[in-house]
């Protein structure tokens, strides 16, 4: 137990700081990078609550999808990011400030909420470890009572690819493209064109 | 031992620090995506946290239906930014006022 507590608290620890780092990184390509490390910690903590299956997905679309999206969109476009930090104080206090209060107020919450406690026990919590694996009991319920989520889920992903495939798609001058219907409608009188020539003279 | 509290706690921090990424950096838009990618990722810890403490296995299946959002989201976001970017020249968020409503 205080394996797991330690390890707990190493994963928390460099999560959050990793997070401060994101939000806080003069270039942000560092942003990204932070970004990545704070999800793979995040994934850490997701195996010591025992989802492995998340954490592997989380690994999977957030740093291999996700963050290489943002990296390459960050390394594509020319911006000039020490402009884009100009007035990065001036508004730290106030934020600052209602980061603190969103925090002692969240806090406050966790920790005088027993009363009304949904579990309704005296006893901490613990994890609770099954003997069926973590990926089977998810397809078990995945493709069962959950698959219209399922694919709600599929129809998400081709929404998303269909808009940003429309939105970044320009449509360049001088590209050559087949026009189908015209070719299918061409026949010999519109595909030739007579002309009658003079002996000795040209066109 | 760490009880249910640790991780909603965590899971307050992260999402803390992503609102406070949106106000700090009000003029770089590719930051406040990694901000909202952020506070998804709290929504997420703490989805993990209660579905292995309630020991209900629904938490990690809506964990993943947050995860496809934040991916879709992600992959919209930065299509309109590559966009903005083409139109503009620069990404920087009080420019974004040609719908004047």
């Amino acid at each position: 137990m205080v394996l797991y507590s330690l390890t707990f608290y190493l994963f928390s620890s460099v999560a959050v700081l990793s997070a401060l780092m994101v939000i806080s990184a003069k270039n942000p390509v560092h942003s990204v990078l932070f970004l990545i490390l704070s999800f793979v910690n995040a994934s850490g903590l997701f195996v010591l609550l025992g989802a492995e299956f998340l954490a592997m997905i989380l690994v999977v679309v957030y740093v291999g999808a996700v963050a290489v999206l943002f990296l390459f969109v960050v390394m594509m476009l020319d911006i000039n990011f020490v402009k884009l930090r100009e007035g990065f104080l001036q508004y730290l206090p106030f934020g600052a400030l209602l980061g603190i209060v969103l925090v002692i107020e969240l806090g406050i919450l966790f920790l005088t909420d027993r009363s009304s406690n949904i579990y309704n026990n005296q006893t901490p919590l613990q994890p609770i470890v099954n003997d069926v694996e973590n990926t089977k009991m998810i397809g078990q319920i995945l493709y069962t009572e959950y698959f219209y989520l399922f694919q709600i889920c599929g129809i998400i992903l081709l929404v998303a690819m269909i808009g940003s495939i429309t939105l970044t798609l320009r449509d360049k001058g001088g590209v050559k493209r087949q026009n189908i219907d015209f070719q299918n409608t061409v026949n010999a009188s519109t595909a030739i064109e007579k002309k009658k020539i003079k002996i000795g003279e040209g066109i | 031992m760490i009880t249910l509290e640790h991780y909603l706690f965590l899971g307050a921090i992260i999402f803390t620090l992503g609102v406070l990424g949106i106000f700090l950096n009000k003029k770089n838009l590719i930051i406040i995506l990694m901000s909202i990618e952020l506070i998804l990722l709290s929504v997420n810890i703490n989805f993990i946290a209660f579905s292995a403490y309630i020991n209900d296995i629904s938490g990690q299946i809506f964990a993943m239906l947050t995860l496809t959002v934040a991916a879709a989201e992600a992959a919209i976001g930065l299509a309109i930014l590559v966009v903005f970017f083409r139109n503009l020249g620069s990404i920087e968020v009080n420019k974004i006022n040609q719908l004047k409503g």
